[in-house]
């Protein structure tokens, strides 16, 4: 699945990284704890989570996740934004809440890595 | 590669929003070194726990790199108040960070055993009252 496919199903805004639209992902991983991600996330390549600070993009960064995925609602801000353009990570918003967010990804094919 | 090649860096123990700017500077110039991909990904995320672990902790300290032709090593000390029982600061889940911190996304009992998890060999000495002092290596 590319990441303009994950914000189709997921109705999500892109946020920054259009040009990275293309790239196919295979696994996702769901957390709120940065600090699971960076223990259990190593095998994948998209973050979703409902936390909303730089602490996301640079733990993002570390395991060269290419996508990030913010959930709830939740909007980062500029300094977050202009990290992620610098470290070539795309950025989607969605409405959705964790869970759906997760069972519509799901239900397109991605997995948890795991 | 021949010889050694050192970085260090000073973590400001105020800003946990600069917090991973050495991480990721160092994850950069591995990448120009031409260090596998695989190896950086354990040296970045090892590092990033450590130095997240002494923004929270210690208030800052210095991280010092050393690259080899056989390893990487990553010596992070700090002058925090010491771990006062290291066997249970390395069991997942044990954590004494404060409820801030949490809600921050760390301070959930991972750090350590990460920092284990993705290196090849760990030491950590810590003196009550005086600081801590972890080495890590990861092998090339």
């Amino acid at each position: 699945m590319t990441i303009r496919e994950m914000q189709s199903v997921l109705n999500a805004q892109f946020l920054y990284g259009e040009e990275l639209a293309d790239l196919d992902v295979q696994f996702v991983f769901s957390a709120d704890m940065m600090s699971d991600v960076l223990a259990y996330g190593d095998k994948c390549s998209v973050l979703i989570t409902g936390l909303c600070n730089p602490q996301v993009v640079r733990t993002a960064e570390m395991l060269d996740i290419v996508c990030i995925i913010f959930v709830r609602g939740k909007m980062p801000d500029e300094n977050m934004l202009a990290l992620a353009r610098s470290k070539s990570i795309a950025v989607l918003a969605t409405q959705h809440y964790m869970f759906t967010s997760c069972g519509i990804l799901y239900e397109n094919g991605l997995r948890g890595g795991a | 590669m021949s010889g050694q090649l050192t970085f260090t860096y000073t973590i400001d123990g105020d800003d946990f929003t600069r917090a991973g700017e050495a991480s990721s500077s160092v994850k950069n110039k591995l990448k120009m070194l031409g260090v596998s991909s695989d190896a950086i990904r354990k040296v970045a995320i090892a590092m990033y726990e450590g130095e997240i672990n002494m923004v929270i902790h210690a208030d800052g300290g210095t991280i010092t790199v050393s690259v080899s032709d056989d390893d990487i090593t990553m010596v992070l000390a700090d002058k925090g108040p010491g771990i006062p029982d290291i066997d249970k600061a390395m069991q997942e889940g044990y954590s004494t960070a404060r409820e801030d911190v949490r809600s921050l996304g760390f301070g959930a009992g991972m750090g350590l055993p990460n920092m284990k998890r993705f290196t090849d060999e760990m030491q950590i000495n810590t003196v009550i009252g005086k600081g801590t002092t972890i080495t890590m290596k990861v092998y090339l």
